[in-house]
């Protein structure tokens, strides 16, 4: 039984909790506002102005919003490889800490509709693409598919960290029977997410770069890489910096994991790779611009290449560190490849898979693009906001989780609960 | 962003008072949040709560095409007729291009943009001509849009224009997240502008680069403005909505040929009812070996081209 006024309690207690923390909270707060903020005006003089301020055009007519957005679909998706382990084999040490992959499940679908919403032409007419109210090209566009698996899977996991938080709130146990089934549900769905994202691109015949049946295979295997990347070094700041216990173990067993999907990465963009490139019919274009640059009327065209090849180099370094038992468990190492297979993924998912496609256009022309002033300040506006988003989330949420905040604990002594007010639920 | 202010101009027709002020007021204040977004401050509530055309009755389609014609007027200082002339039954509409007859010389460029009120800055054109290598043959790769010597054609070379289409199966249309695009009965695809959610992603999907984003807000002069249009056609475009060339939906479905099809100085471009047996077109289909482009997509193009001589 759900008390809706402990559930009031619950939520006054939550911001209560963001609001107040050490001066170094409210630095690094006060940061992200800036950081928004001047997103915030560039975003303000692209609505003014119209998309002519990014450096997109009609040949590349998507760029550095929906590559961020595709990167970090795959940063979303990811949290299933803390779900999996805990749940579905019962592995006690990342039990307590799958919770925070679905917070940042969370934060990463934020900015991805953030990264879309900034993209589009006409946010003022977002209510179009609402089923019921507007008109919802279902189930023909793969983008209505992934508005919706992107919605439902956001809101899946803001219930299931919203509900886990809640019980300990109220010092209760959490009920199994409601958490199981829907951790459960979000395995297929995290998979979705990634795979209609992949399909988006798939699908189009016009742009033989993401045409390529193993695109969505690829997605989910350099999701598996890049996302996990995001959490071991997440869980190291927190068991220093909170009274969170994370066992190495957990730790070293996520990065375990993470060395078979790197490796599967690698696999596959060797066999894409090598299906072009031997095979060299005129779609091999499209590699030749990421990997090598193409020369068209004597000018070289090759702003992508220096990326691509640290993609591969980065990959390739921290598949080793991470397959390596000695430097998987070495904090310096298994850090820097932490490091490495993010860069690695973030180049490969977003400007290495968006421009590449894009270029040489339908008939032919190579536009160089370059991210504008406005994307990227929009674009840090973005990810501050996630970060934003993630530190209140997680402020309120480490003291739940130890206990030491409960509706009856860890409050002054002016606001606990008067005794004869008994807990109700 | 500078004059994010003035957006209550158009919002003092709701009638206060009424017993349903609650609905208006969400409606009001849904719509200001809207005109924040759009970071224009022109958007009238009507508008914002326009729905996609294929739903509007047709007493809808008429009050908001007096309103288009009323805010044309004050934009552009004159009277802009906005047309709404549905397919006509029997026709469907067919192009062939005759690659041994054209100079690129690019006269149907610059017609299509007068007659279509494009934007000239910046500038949108329907028509991409390729200027094409005799030896490579139709190689898209090692095709030139930016060619320009002083006299066409130049030796060694042939040239290839390329605009929408009018696929019997366009990618563009299926990939739509809003239906905002759609194929017509006469073969037209078309794009409702006040629809359009600005996306982008019919761009991507299109294999001939047809589709054309307003990156910035339009401007046409209004002496330029062609004030003969039609809602799906050559009406004046917003900022941030996708367009294409409609076969000048404006003026075949009066009859009259593509402003491209009449400025052509060789003749090369032919233009006709796929569904007469009699018409140039079909003439063209008989008696000429045609091709399509990119015809491994399966996109069936409605548009061919044909070596004449």
């Amino acid at each position: 039984m759900v008390n809706l006024r402990n559930f009031k309690q619950f939520i006054v207690d939550t911001i209560g909790l963001m609001a107040h923390g050490s001066r170094l909270y409210y630095a690094w707060v006060g940061f992200l506002l800036l950081l928004i903020a001047v997103g915030g005006v560039a975003y303000a003089n692209q609505l003014h102005n119209g998309l002519i301020v990014t450096n997109m055009r009609d040949q590349v007519s998507w760029g550095f919003y929906i590559g961020n957005f595709t990167f970090l679909v795959g940063v979303a998706a990811a949290s299933i490889m803390l779900v999996i382990p805990a749940y579905v084999y019962d592995w006690g040490p990342i039990k307590e800490i799958t919770i925070l992959g679905e917070m940042l499940a969370v934060t990463a679908l934020i900015m991805c509709l953030g990264f879309v919403m900034v993209d589009i032409g006409r946010p003022d007419r977002f209510w179009h693409i609402m089923p019921l109210v507007g008109h919802l090209n279902w189930p023909q566009s793969m983008l209505a598919w992934d508005v919706i698996v992107l919605n439902l899977y956001l809101l899946l996991n803001w219930f299931v960290v919203t509900y886990l938080l809640f019980s300990s709130y109220l010092e209760k146990h959490y009920n199994k029977k409601i958490v199981l089934p829907l951790v459960l549900l979000s395995i297929p769905m995290a998979v979705s997410i990634h795979t209609v994202t992949a399909y988006l691109y798939n699908g189009l015949a016009a742009r033989p770069f993401w045409n390529s049946a193993i695109l969505a295979p690829r997605f989910l295997a350099s999701a598996f890489c890049s996302g996990p990347a995001v959490l071991l070094i997440l869980l190291q700041v927190l068991r220093k910096t909170t009274r969170l216990k994370i066992t190495d173990e957990a730790i070293f067993k996520i990065a375990e994991l993470m060395a078979y999907t790197m490796g599967f990465n690698l696999f596959l963009t060797a066999a894409e790779s090598f299906k072009e490139l031997y095979s060299g019919t005129e779609h091999m274009v499209y590699f030749q611009y990421l990997l090598f640059g193409l020369e068209k009327n004597g000018v070289h065209y090759n702003t992508l290449v220096p990326f691509a090849w640290a993609s591969i180099i980065t990959g390739f370094v921290a598949f080793l560190l991470f397959l390596i038992p000695k430097t998987r468990t070495n904090w310096t190492t298994l850090n820097i490849g932490c490091v490495l297979i993010y860069t690695s993924v973030y180049i490969e998912k977003g400007m290495g898979l968006i421009i590449p496609g894009l270029t040489p256009d339908a008939l032919g022309e190579i536009f160089v693009y370059r991210p504008s002033f406005t994307e990227i300040a929009v674009a840090a506006g973005i990810f501050s906001l996630g970060a934003l988003v993630f530190t209140i989330m997680l402020k309120a949420a480490v003291p739940m989780m130890l206990g030491e905040f409960t509706i009856s604990k860890g409050r002054k002594a002016a606001d606990a609960v008067p005794e004869n007010e008994p807990i109700q639920a | 962003m500078t004059d994010l202010k003035p957006m209550h101009s158009h919002e003092g027709s709701v009638d206060s008072g009424s017993c349903d002020s609650r609905r208006e007021f969400l409606g009001t204040a849904v719509a200001a949040v809207a005109v924040a977004l759009t970071g224009c401050g022109k958007l009238s509530k009507e508008e914002f709560l326009q729905h996609n055309f294929r739903e509007l009755s047709k007493d809808e389609i008429q009050t908001i095409i007096a309103r288009l014609e009323a805010e044309y007027k004050e934009k552009f200082h004159k009277t802009v007729k906005v047309g709404n002339e549905a397919a006509m039954p029997g026709v469907i509409f067919g192009y062939a291009l005759d690659l041994s007859r054209c100079i690129g010389c690019r006269r149907c460029v610059h017609a299509c943009v007068k007659e279509n009120n494009q934007s000239r800055d910046p500038e949108i054109q329907w028509i991409r001509v390729l200027e094409m290598e005799k030896e490579e043959g139709v190689n898209i790769q090692h095709a030139e849009q930016y060619y320009n010597p002083d006299e066409v054609p130049r030796e060694g070379h042939f040239y290839m224009p390329v605009q929408c289409q009018q696929c019997k199966k366009p990618p563009c249309v299926k990939v739509c997240p809003v239906g905002a695009t759609w194929r017509e009965k006469d073969g037209i695809v078309v794009v409702d502008y006040n629809w359009c959610i600005g996306c982008r992603y019919c761009m991507a999907a299109c294999p001939y680069g047809a589709r054309h984003f307003n990156w910035g807000e339009p401007h046409i002069k209004d002496a330029d403005v062609n004030p003969d249009t039609h809602y799906l056609g050559n009406r004046p475009r917003p900022k941030g909505v996708v367009e294409k060339c409609t076969f000048c939906i404006q003026r075949t479905r009066k009859g009259l040929y593509p402003a491209c099809v009449e400025i052509c100085p060789t003749g090369s471009r032919k233009f006709g009812n796929l569904l007469d047996a009699k018409s140039e077109i079909r003439q063209v289909l008989e008696s000429k070996r045609v091709f399509k482009l990119k015809e491994d997509l399966n996109t069936q193009p409605n548009f061919f081209y044909f070596y004449g001589v």
